[in-house]
């Protein structure tokens, strides 16, 4: 157990008769997946040390329905939207973040159809926001020395045109950023979209994520960084059918700011 | 007789614009099987697409050889119209070089036709050298044996020949004019034709009307004869980019449609004061309505204009992670297939007095299999990649909701993932109350 994170729920605003500045959107992968809980802790420990008023839904918070849409389960994914939108509603809620393109991409985009308003935005933007407006002082070399390429994931930026914010947040670490020959609007997806993350592939002759760690590989880095939990699951498995794994390591966008400023 | 080539060359050109006139009601009436869309929203953005996109060609130059190779190419093909319309006016008038009058500004033009039309015939051979000799990976890929490859080279053969066809008449015509021949005015400037006046050296008078009489019918009636092949080639595109580039989807890439079906069915369900044995109203005869699409039919008519569109360049498919890792998956057969499912249908329509008589078929298993559309990432990479903003996405993705919704065949580990999200709202087995867990890990 690491130390101990400020992470209030809704009901607990509620209780208090308050409203958080934003609701932090964990998302499944966030709040389920071993590796993805520390990209979840890793972005609350950056939005403590700025002092932000951010809550989570918690046990109310139920899965977007983004994957059923991709996999064509339209009803399953209108049931839960609908839910999700009556508990936000209900609680009034304005402001969205979340570590997840997917989730941001169905809650900004298709949510406002069904009747789900809000201003959502990623973390690696809200960071930079952040950043920017001085609340979030970052000091220090940070990964001064090292090369890190950063994996586009296909639903923050082609699908949502956000390219530019995880750039930003990345350089504060001072690293060296290095581009992979195809990124931004013409980066290689990492294999897990469109629900493929829940099943085998089909049969080829290479798995998609292999061929994206190639890519970036290609560019001599010590770190891969991304800002998805999917895309990290996959590139991580990738590097092992590398078999790199022991010199190349694959980053959230807010892990390597948090430990930048050693949290 | 003075006015039989006058009659001749009406009738010809009625005829050519006819049977064009047919191939495009054919085509608005095929087009128009698809569902209705509302694409009414963002005029100015829908304009401005189209600017930039077709006419402006600014996604072909994404890739600078071909793209370049293409910009010279369409912009021979919308210049050297204007001379088109001289050589109707001239056959229909019986004229020759009507527009010579206009004297520097001919000379001009008249120069510039025959710089792009050499231009175009270095690219026409530069394509063709891309597709037969070089055999770039995406002009050899399954989808593209048999006729999809004749085709691609016919165009460029069609092209090829029309162009020389031009220079040919030209250099002619100016042999002519430096004899002082009949009726040929001494108008224009050749700079490439005449390095093909050598080759008519020492022909008769008689011998160099015959060939500039000969290469003039043929440019002219190749042209016509091109319009009517467009209906069944790829090279449509030429038109429907226009279109195709208005009606393109202007949302962000990552945003899906909601399907309205669903979502009425949804707020009933949801709804505490439905009543849940309701029956459906008397006069309420019509059918449920399908979810998703197994044929054409149930497809909006954008992505059938999208399928007519394709000109198979397989810019999409080059850039598909699944293609590119040796999956079934090609985003432009997904084209290819809607367009031959679309021609189809629309044959059995004409011999069944504009009726559709079911044949058996659909584009879901007879022509697009499962194993393709469930290799799709639905990461954007084919929609951002096309030049003339076709959505190939979308397609497969209304034919996993048929899938889906209709037949329940989703793979197994799908079905797994969803009854996971029914029963605990997330695709893994956990338990809701375990989801704050992560804060005291």
């Amino acid at each position: 157990m690491g130390e101990q994170l400020k992470v209030k729920t809704m009901q607990e605003y509620m209780a208090e008769g308050k409203q958080p500045e934003i609701l932090f959107w964990v998302g499944s992968a966030g709040s389920y997946d071993d590796r993805a809980k520390k990209i979840s802790r890793a972005f609350v420990k950056l939005l403590n040390k700025a002092g932000v008023d951010f809550a989570v839904l918690g046990t109310e918070e139920s899965s977007t329905g983004d994957v059923a849409k991709r996999a064509g389960n339209e009803f399953l994914f209108q049931m839960q939207a609908m839910m999700n939108i009556e508990l936000l509603n209900g609680y009034e809620i304005k402001r969205i973040v979340t570590c997840d393109p997917h989730s941001f991409n169905t809650l900004k985009n298709e949510y406002p159809g069904l009747g789900g308003k809000y201003d959502v935005i990623h973390h690696t933007q809200y960071l930079k926001e952040l950043i920017d407006n001085g609340r979030l002082t970052i000091t220090g070399d940070g990964y001064k020395g090292k090369r890190i390429t950063f994996h586009d994931p296909c639903y923050l930026g082609r699908a949502n045109s956000v390219f530019d914010a995880p750039r930003e947040v990345l350089s504060k670490t001072n690293a060296e950023l290095v581009e992979m020959k195809r990124h931004k609007k013409t980066a290689l997806c990492c294999g897990a979209g469109g629900a493929q993350m829940f099943k085998e592939p089909e049969k080829g002759d290479m798995d998609v994520n292999v061929l994206r760690t190639k890519d970036a590989l290609e560019t001599k880095p010590n770190i891969i960084a991304t800002g998805c939990p999917y895309c990290n699951t996959m590139m991580t498995d990738g590097i092992k059918a590398h078999e790199k794994e022991d010199s190349v390591t694959v980053m959230d966008v807010a892990e390597l700011l948090a430990s930048s400023q050693g949290l | 007789m003075e006015y039989i080539p006058n009659i001749i060359f009406a009738i010809a050109l009625i005829v050519g614009i006819g049977f064009f006139t047919r191939n495009v009601k054919k085509l608005s009436r095929n087009i128009k099987l698809g569902k209705d869309v509302d694409v009414s929203d963002n005029k100015s953005q829908r304009w401005k697409n189209m600017a930039k996109i077709a006419l402006g060609q600014t996604k072909m130059v994404v890739r600078p050889i071909a793209g370049l190779m293409h910009v010279i190419v369409y912009v021979g093909f919308i210049i050297i119209n204007i001379e088109v319309l001289e050589i109707i006016l001239d056959g229909l008038l019986g004229t020759h070089r009507l527009f010579a009058p206009l004297g520097s500004v001919y000379n001009f033009l008249i120069g510039s036709f025959e710089i792009l039309a050499f231009l175009v015939i270095v690219a026409v051979v530069v394509f063709w050298v891309r597709r037969n000799i070089i055999r770039i990976q995406r002009f050899v890929k399954p989808e593209m044996k048999g006729w999809p490859k004749t085709d691609g080279n016919l165009i460029l053969y069609i092209e090829l020949v029309l162009m020389t066809l031009f220079l040919t008449m030209n250099a002619a015509d100016f042999q002519l004019q430096q004899l002082g021949a009949d009726h040929y005015v001494k108008a224009g400037s050749f700079p490439i034709s005449q390095f093909i006046v050598p080759l008519l050296d020492g022909l008769s008078e008689s011998s160099l009307i015959l060939v500039e009489r000969t290469a003039w019918w043929l440019h002219i009636l190749g042209i016509l004869a091109f319009l009517n092949y467009l209906y069944y080639s790829k090279h449509l595109h030429i038109l429907l980019a226009f279109p195709n580039t208005y009606y393109g989807k202007i949302r962000p890439q990552g945003q899906f449609n909601n399907l309205e079906s669903v979502t009425k069915e949804v707020k009933l369900m949801m709804d505490p004061d439905a009543d849940p044995f309701a029956a459906p109203a008397e006069d309420d005869t019509s059918e449920p309505e399908k979810f998703g699409a197994s044929d054409v039919m149930d497809l909006n008519w954008v992505q059938l204009l999208n399928a007519y569109t394709c000109t198979e360049c397989g810019r999409c498919t080059s850039e598909c992670p699944a293609n590119q890792t040796g999956k079934k998956l090609s985003p432009r057969k997904i084209m290819m297939d809607t367009r031959d499912r679309l021609e189809e249908v629309g044959k059995i329509m004409d011999t069944n007095k504009g009726e559709f008589v079911p044949d058996g078929k659909q584009l879901l298993g007879d022509y697009i299999s499962h194993e393709e559309l469930w290799a799709c990432t639905t990461c954007n990479a084919c929609v951002q990649a096309c030049p003339v903003s076709i959505d190939p996405l979308s397609i497969i993705v209304e034919m996993r909701r048929y899938l889906v919704m209709e037949q329940s065949a989703a793979p197994t580990e799908l079905n797994n993932m969803m009854s996971n999200i029914e029963n605990n709202g997330a695709p893994w087995p956990y338990n809701q109350m375990d989801r704050l867990n992560w804060v005291n890990e």
